[in-house]
């Protein structure tokens, strides 16, 4: 069974899709995502979509799902790397995710994710006081 | 019958070929004489004495269809005719008199050529049919090269009107001209998701202050623009929204809220220039402070 693997780095998980997305593999990567933040108790999480081609509604929702699931644990989700072809066919769907983050490339989403973690990090010790 | 006159019409243009050519020359100088400019003489001949030829090798194949394979060299010929014509920018009826010019030489000739009545009468009206199906295919070639240039046009107008220019790095602007259509906002939109990618911009500002009007359907395309550019992780400013646009958007209901919207380019840069963590500073500070002194001094005074 193919799976796209998920890299611990630090807080960060780590995902690079690198093959074209079908449905199955889609609904495994969700499953499989979930359990590493509950796992690893990563705050951040990181997709790479640079060598994805083609997407469809049902992709596109998955992407979606995805960000939004991890949100729930408490980790922010930055989708990078989106080919131009790829966002005007998310957004002739109807599908402009509006909850997602998104990036150019992976060192600005990396900065991205850092700067809203430590964002977080602040507003909690505020809170604290 | 028909077959027997095609060997006439033909036959009596090679025998007298120098004859027509010489009295179609004529005819031809008196309407290309305000065309000086776009046509010489010794070009016209050669046009003309190539036609005749084909003319000839046609009418030989067949005399009432000018699609048979006798007369392609004839069509080729007039094809490429027309179509310099067309680009040289000479009048629709000017091209075609190029063709209809020859009737009359022609018909001069066949009438010395032909003495039975009956005969005259039908070759005559061979050669009207043949040549006004010419005349007419070489309005058509004419038509089709200026359709040609008329599409070319548009296209480079589209393109011409759609510039992604690079303000500052990491900082992309796009002065939009004109009405926005969905061919358009297509256009726009892959360029500047193309120009995102190549530059790694982050901010793109949309300058609408050359969109005459902003309805419903032009916004629908305006935010459709910015959420893709918002998927590829660059963030969007709308700018130039004169004061009409800004009552009509809110009097059509469209939300704008969701998009940075700023009154000038002006203030969308700095705001770019800001996010992106840079800031502009006038250079003239020690203009300043010596007024300052200046001031200071006159107080003391």
């Amino acid at each position: 069974m193919e799976r796209i693997p998920i890299l611990k780095m630090g807080t960060y998980l780590l995902v690079s899709i690198q093959v074209d997305m079908h449905d199955q593999l889609a609904m495994q990567l969700q499953d499989d995502l979930t359990t590493r933040i509950a796992a690893t108790g990563a705050r951040g999480v990181l997709i790479d979509i640079s060598a994805l081609e083609m997407v469809d509604s049902f992709i596109g929702r998955m992407l979606g799902n995805i960000a939004s699931m991890s949100r729930v644990p408490d980790a922010e989700t930055v989708v990078v790397g989106m080919r131009p072809a790829v966002a005007i066919t998310l957004v002739e769907l109807g599908l402009s995710l509006p909850r997602v983050r998104t990036a150019l490339d992976v060192e600005r989403g990396m900065e991205l994710l850092a700067s809203s973690i430590a964002a977080a990090e602040r507003d909690d010790d505020l809170a604290d006081r | 019958m028909a077959k027997m006159s095609a060997s006439r019409v033909a036959g009596i243009v090679r025998e007298h070929e120098d004859q027509i050519l010489l009295d179609w020359m004529n005819r031809q100088k008196e309407s290309i004489a305000t065309r000086r400019d776009l046509m010489n003489e010794p070009e016209l001949q050669r046009q003309s004495r190539e036609f005749l030829n084909a003319f000839v090798a046609g009418a030989n194949g067949s005399i009432d269809n000018i699609h048979a394979p006798a007369w392609r060299p004839a069509l080729e010929l007039l094809n490429r005719i027309s179509d310099s014509r067309a680009m040289q920018g000479f009048s629709p009826s000017e091209t075609a008199t190029f063709v209809l010019s020859m009737k009359q030489p022609l018909f001069t000739q066949l009438r010395k050529s032909v003495s039975d009545v009956d005969t005259l009468a039908e070759e005559i009206w061979t050669a009207t049919l043949i040549l006004d199906s010419l005349g007419l295919y070489t309005m058509e070639v004419f038509q089709k090269s200026r359709e040609g240039v008329i599409m070319r046009q548009q296209q480079e107008l589209l393109e011409l009107s759609t510039p992604v220019v690079t303000l500052w790095q990491g900082i992309l602007a796009l002065p939009l001209i004109g009405t926005l259509d969905s061919a358009r906002t297509q256009v726009v939109m892959e360029s500047l998701l193309q120009r995102i990618v190549e530059t790694g911009s982050l901010i793109a500002i949309l300058d609408i202050t050359g969109v005459p009007t902003v309805d419903t359907l032009v916004a629908q395309h305006l935010l459709k623009t910015i959420a893709a550019a918002r998927l590829m992780g660059a963030d969007c400013i709308i700018s130039g929204i004169r004061p009409q646009i800004a009552q009509t958007i809110v009097h059509l209901g469209v939300d704008l809220n969701t998009v940075t919207t700023k009154a000038t380019l002006a203030d969308a840069f700095a705001i770019a220039l800001r996010r992106t963590g840079r800031s502009v500073t006038a250079a003239r500070g020690e203009v300043r402070d010596a007024k300052a002194q200046g001031s200071a001094a006159g107080a003391e005074a």
